[in-house]
């Protein structure tokens, strides 16, 4: 079947998609977050997807083993560096959550824009 | 010393931010910020004037050759965003200290200052890395820290404001992470130049102009290019006063940059304007800022957001520069990032001083002001006289290259509408200017001139606006180099 090799790819799309989608669609601030997860998850996997090789394994010379394939290890690095980053913005995001709840006692879009007037 | 002084200029910032919030003695925390906002200036002055001196300075991260480690690169257009962050937070900052004291509480002042030198060291990060994913790492910085100084604003709406500029902005630096990764998939290196020349020998793929669209996105939505400005009004209005001069000025002209970096030096012009022929989007889209946003600027009553949108029109003029991609057209842009921020950052700072006296920068607060406090209300008037373009001014000598550069390729129907934005740009302006000299003051109205250390911070940068208008041999002169090196002639 056309495409089956490029399985990890079409996860990919899929949770780009998703989360790309409650990002936008969803009114709730916490939602919001979460779909906001999902497509940077997304962008996980296509990083470390890219460095994989089948049958690859990790790049640390063994004296004596010939002819070993390794994965590239440097998509798996910088992507460490954006879950970091990913982490950090989930942070501050939730905990100005925290502080809407507290300012306007709710957490909907709608109503905030309500009660903002 | 000298030598090591590319990585200096940022490491030393980024060290002293955990500090500025360890002391946890606001005035200790001021100083720490004063000092790293100084060192900035001056490192980057230094900088630029050894790279106009010399030429490029190329820097190997813990002496990691590049390709494989990180490499700094300063030419004359970085060298230049880096003159334009460390100068606006040197004036920033002192003015900050009265401002901050009074629009933020005083537990999280040392926090504040901690996260406006993280901020600070973010976007002088962007300019001088020569490495796409460092590029990502700063811009994170920058923006996390920019999200939690907006959320210090006074008003509660400031919190909605920074959350939607915490989703625009994360979905922006998230497009920009899938195209570097799109990039390296193709090419295996992360490096610019290295980027640079591998990229037009590779064969026609897919995977390439893939990775074009999603960095124009991504980049697009962080300089706030109509339509992708949302996040920017609210973000701009309600954040403190200090905190809109600092990230008006500086964080979408660091993102102007980044562009001009991927576009030229990356994928190269014939790339980006030939193949993909960026120049057929960015061009409607900016003239379309230009006309629509200063229209909606003259219906604000909030003059912080009327500058916001003015904003948002103006940043329509450097991308309109960007977009002409001739030497000419790259020098306007690229004189209009320096001038903008010089104007914009003057009109903030005085709307700062009405907040400090006032309590809001509504319009309907500032009848006759300008006899409580005429040196505040001058500086706007100046300020505004150079987003006009007035002759003499700053904001004169960018519209005046942008008109030659339309010009120059028969393109008169831009050139109009430049002008038409400089008239609407008099109308909004006047609309303050009416309401703070032709009204009378309240009569019950106790307003006092702002505190001095407000007002020399503001009024350096609107002698600035008419120094750079006046004697525009310097600013023009890097301006032309740095296209040039853009464009790829000259060195």
């Amino acid at each position: 079947m056309i495409g089956l090799g490029l399985f990890n790819y079409w996860v990919v799309i899929f949770l780009m998609m998703v989360g790309f989608y409650t990002l936008i669609a969803r009114g709730n601030l916490v939602k919001k977050i979460i779909g906001l997860n999902i497509f940077q998850t997304s962008v996980f996997i296509l990083y470390i997807t890219m460095g994989k090789i089948a049958g690859g394994t990790a790049p640390i010379f063994v004296q004596g083993e010939q002819e070993v394939v390794y994965s590239n290890p440097i998509p798996h690095v910088l992507i460490l560096t954006a879950i970091v980053v990913g982490v950090a913005t989930s942070a501050l995001g939730l905990s100005l959550v925290v502080r809407i709840n507290e300012a306007f006692g709710t957490i909907e879009e709608d109503e905030i824009e309500d009660t903002a007037l | 010393m000298s030598h090591h002084l590319p990585v200096l200029l940022v490491v030393i910032p980024l060290v002293a931010a955990p500090f500025a919030a360890l002391v946890n003695r606001p005035r200790v925390s001021w100083a720490i910020a004063l000092g790293s906002a100084w060192w900035a200036f001056l490192a980057a002055f230094a900088l630029l004037r050894q790279v106009m001196a010399d030429g490029p300075i190329h820097y190997a991260l813990g002496d990691w050759a590049a390709p494989y480690g990180i490499e700094y690169v300063v030419d004359p257009a970085n060298a230049w965003v880096l003159l334009i962050v460390g100068m606006i937070a040197a004036v920033v900052t002192p003015y900050a200290l009265l401002s901050i004291e009074r629009e933020v509480p005083d537990a999280r002042i040392p926090l504040f200052y901690a996260a406006f030198i993280l901020c600070m060291t973010g976007l002088l990060g962007i300019a001088i890395t020569g490495d796409v994913f460092n590029v990502f790492v700063f811009l994170e910085i920058s923006s996390l820290s920019a999200y939690a100084l907006i959320a210090l604003g006074r008003d509660r709406r400031a919190l909605t404001a920074s959350y939607q500029y915490l989703i625009m902005g994360s979905v922006g630096a998230t497009f920009i992470v899938i195209g570097i990764g799109l990039l390296y998939v193709m090419t295996g290196t992360l490096n610019m130049a290295d980027l640079a020349q591998i990229l037009p020998e590779l064969e026609p793929n897919r995977t390439i102009p893939v990775a074009f669209t999603f960095l124009t996105v991504g980049i697009t939505l962080k300089l706030a290019l109509f339509p992708l400005h949302l996040w920017l009004p609210n973000a701009y209005t309600y954040a403190p006063s200090v905190v809109t001069a600092f990230i008006a000025s500086t964080a979408t002209k660091v993102a102007v940059y980044l562009l001009l970096r991927f576009f030229f030096t990356i994928f190269g012009a014939s790339f980006s304007f030939g193949e993909m022929q960026l120049d057929k989007v960015l061009m409607p889209l900016a003239l379309v800022a230009i006309l629509t946003m200063s229209i909606v600027a003259i219906y604000q009553d909030n003059v912080k957001r009327l500058l916001a949108y003015s904003s948002v029109a103006q940043i329509g003029y450097m991308v309109l520069g960007i977009s002409l991609a001739s030497a000419l057209g790259l020098t306007a842009g690229i004189l209009h990032l320096f001038n903008h921020a010089l104007m914009k950052g003057a009109l903030f700072m005085a709307m700062g001083c009405v907040m400090y006296r006032v309590g809001s920068v509504r319009i309907e607060r500032m009848n006759g002001l300008a006899r409580a406090m005429p040196w505040t209300m001058a500086a706007f008037v100046a300020g505004g006289l150079s987003i006009i373009g007035v002759p003499l001014t700053v904001g004169f000598i960018s519209k005046w290259y942008l008109i030659q550069a339309a010009l120059e390729q028969g393109l008169w129907p831009v050139a109009v509408v430049v002008l038409v934005g400089s008239l609407l740009a008099v109308v909004y302006v006047w609309k303050v200017v009416e309401v703070a000299y032709f009204r009378d003051l309240d009569a019950d109205a106790d307003i006092q001139e702002a505190p001095l250390s407000m007002l020399i911070a503001t009024w350096a940068l609107v002698l600035a606006n008419f120094w750079f208008g006046i004697d525009a041999s310097a600013t023009t002169g890097v301006a032309r180099r740095a296209a040039e090196v853009l464009l790829g002639v000259g060195s």
